[in-house]
């Protein structure tokens, strides 16, 4: 009896110390932290068929992300997938990652300057933690049958569509408009006095824009349902989001905003107490050949960093993509530079202040 | 028939199984409540002066007098859920007593039932159907202006009274149940010696049913109060843009400003809050927990 008993304790305190509850990684098992849409069953019935490597995937967002790996310092998956300008900080704050070994991936299967800037990117201390994966834009998403005159952030707020424009408060929104406000915050990131008189001057125009907002927007599939029931006429959203309205109703796609898209991109990182890190490689190596990097833009709607690998992109896409972006609208793309440490405590406290304001 | 039973064990065994009863109510309290409850308390005296550098003090705390919005969040969640409370009280009642004292049989257990089914489903599906009726193409929008009652679509969500409606909803049965229970109990001669003694409606409702359920009427409201209170999805879901529930508050802290320091301080002052508001509760009706807890 008292030896059930100990077990069950012991049980209920194994269960009560792991946040995510999975269990540990067995021999040939990858537990995959990523986006929706970035592991499609297809890609992982192949990758499971040539490896018999077991895959799990579990769907979160950058922050989630993060938190989870905090939460059981960096145990509980053996690869993740946070956007590129979220891995610095992160590392530097919390030490959730362990750096890669270059020499085990297939360096030829990346667009080379994507590649390169990726690790420049996450580079901490002279260690690389991080590889590029997907990439893809924030914007606006407009029906241009009714918001047409939307052309940048900025346009959102011009009071011609007051109640019918969506945006999610989270940083990209106080970015996007800072450049469209002619600002430059990227430039300001090292400086945080400088950075904190942006974030105000977003803050003001923000706050007297609530009033215009529908609904600040949580997940994708909330701002698509907007959008196609025309509660919501215009939107800052991902680009991915838009073509998918595309296909539907042809009124609708995303437009690259006058002051610039901004460019992001997901990466695979080790987290620091992964333990199956061939597996990890093995997956990276795989999903990177162009066929596959097709197959996964096919189901997440966003290009990768494969070498070749839009060549397997469907027509619709590579048409959708030309149309949003004309190539000036593609060098016009601000790309996030990292993150520093403790930036985010200062934007949390202005978003807290927008949504708080009636 | 239970006190026949232990007094035939001898005085070690009887410890014994009184240790072992007792076990998973301390492993439960101990490990899921207590345990996890200290370390947020340490966790919240933690003030960041850099990553991965922190030292010991109250910062947490008096950031949170200092900056307005977030007291007003706590307060006005406060006031909010005190108002959901008395309003499913309100609406609960003449159901409970319904139920408890004007149905006999079967229909007493089929309306009892009844009360139980939407819980049957999740509260993740309620709230969802709740957004289905009050949303701008939604059921009471689109019904109205198919009758010419109004010109333009109306949004209902993303206001004060669709949180409210939400958590009422969502509430109900923990008010229904408990105050069934209690009024079942009240003799029905009570009632009828109340009327013979010349005593109208409200007379007996006021010194006799509503005394002999105070202490199910307590009982409901401390539950329907700590549930609204603690709720994030009903407020998040049916308040929009203009939700400012504090759950969100310490929420927001702890996943997406990983700043888990000021979270459990937030954690903290809303767990004390709620111990206030359920003190001041029993203090008013002259109750205490053991009675309502019967």
């Amino acid at each position: 009896m008292q030896k059930g008993l100990l077990s069950a304790v012991a049980a209920t305190a194994l269960l009560a110390s792991t946040f995510a509850a999975s269990p540990a990684a067995a021999e040939g098992k990858l537990r995959l932290l990523t986006w929706s849409g970035y592991a499609p069953d297809e890609v992982v019935a192949k990758f499971e068929e040539e490896t018999g490597i077991d895959v799990e995937v579990t769907f979160s967002n950058n922050e989630e992300m993060i938190s989870k790996l905090r939460a059981t310092r960096g145990a509980g998956f053996d690869l993740a997938q946070p956007s590129q300008d979220r891995i610095e900080g992160p590392q530097v704050e919390f030490g959730i990652y362990k750096p890669i070994d270059l020499s085990q991936i297939d360096t030829s299967l990346f667009i080379p300057s994507m590649l390169d800037a990726t690790q420049q990117n996450t580079t901490v201390e002279g260690e690389v933690y991080g590889v590029p994966h997907v990439w893809g834009t924030s914007g606006l998403v407009v029906d241009r049958s009714v918001a047409g005159d939307v052309a940048d952030y900025a346009d959102l707020c011009n009071g011609s569509h007051a109640g019918e424009v969506s945006m999610r408060l989270k940083r990209p929104v106080l970015i996007g408009f800072a450049f469209s406000m002619g600002m430059d915050p990227f430039a300001a990131y090292g400086d945080t006095d400088a950075y904190g008189e942006i974030l105000d001057q977003v803050a003001e125009a923000l706050t007297a824009c609530k009033d215009d907002v529908k609904v600040y927007w949580e997940g994708g599939d909330q701002l698509i349902s907007a959008i196609s029931t025309g509660e919501v006429k215009a939107a800052m959203a991902w680009d991915t989001g838009g073509w998918k309205l595309n296909n539907e109703n042809p009124d609708i796609t995303f437009v690259a905003p006058a002051s610039g898209a901004l460019g992001w991109v997901d990466a695979f990182v080790l987290p620091a107490r992964g333990e199956n890190d061939e597996a990890a490689y093995k997956w990276i190596n795989f999903v990177m050949q162009p066929e596959i990097a097709g197959m996964i833009t096919s189901a997440a709607g966003n290009f990768t960093a494969s070498a070749g690998g839009d060549e397997f992109v469907s027509d619709t896409l590579k048409a959708q993509f030309k149309d949003s972006f004309p190539p000036e609208a593609i060098d016009n793309i601000k790309w996030y530079p990292p993150v520093p440490a403790g930036l985010e405590d200062l934007e949390g406290r202005v978003l807290d202040r927008i949504r708080a304001s009636n | 028939m239970r006190a026949l039973a232990t007094a035939k064990l001898e005085k070690p065994e009887r410890r014994l199984s009184l240790i072992l009863l007792l076990a998973p109510a301390v492993v439960w309290l101990g490990l899921l409540i207590i345990a996890p409850h200290i370390q947020l308390f340490a966790l919240s005296l933690q003030e960041k002066i850099g990553p991965r550098l922190y030292e010991t003090g109250l910062r947490n705390y008096v950031e949170f007098f200092g900056e307005s919005i977030y007291w007003m969040t706590l307060i006005r969640t406060t006031a909010l859920s005190i108002l959901a409370t008395a309003l499913t009280l309100l609406i609960a009642f003449p159901v409970a007593y319904y139920i408890a004292k004007m149905l006999r049989g079967r229909t007493k257990s089929l309306l009892f039932v009844l009360a139980l089914l939407p819980f049957w489903v999740s509260e993740l599906i309620r709230t969802l159907g709740w957004i289905i009726i009050l949303r701008e193409t939604g059921l009471i929008s689109s019904a109205l202006l198919s009758l010419g009652i109004i010109t333009e679509p109306i949004e209902l969500l993303g206001n004060d009274a669709a949180i409210i409606i939400g958590l009422v909803y969502t509430s109900m049965l923990f008010m229904v149940v408990p105050l069934v229970t209690v009024l079942d109990s009240l003799d029905d001669r009570l009632v009828e010696a109340g009327y013979d003694l010349g005593g109208n409606g409200f007379t007996v409702l006021r010194e006799i049913i509503i005394p002999h359920a105070m202490p199910g009427i307590v009982a409901g409201c401390i539950v329907v109060f700590m549930l609204t209170l603690g709720n994030i999805l009903t407020p998040a879901l049916l308040g929009g843009k203009n939700s400012l529930w504090f759950t969100d508050q310490i929420f927001q802290k702890f996943i997406v400003r990983f700043n888990w320091e000021q979270g459990s301080a937030f954690g903290f002052l809303l767990l004390l809050t709620s111990s206030l508001i359920v003190w001041a509760g029993l203090k008013l009706t002259r109750q205490s927990l053991a009675t309502t807890m019967r």
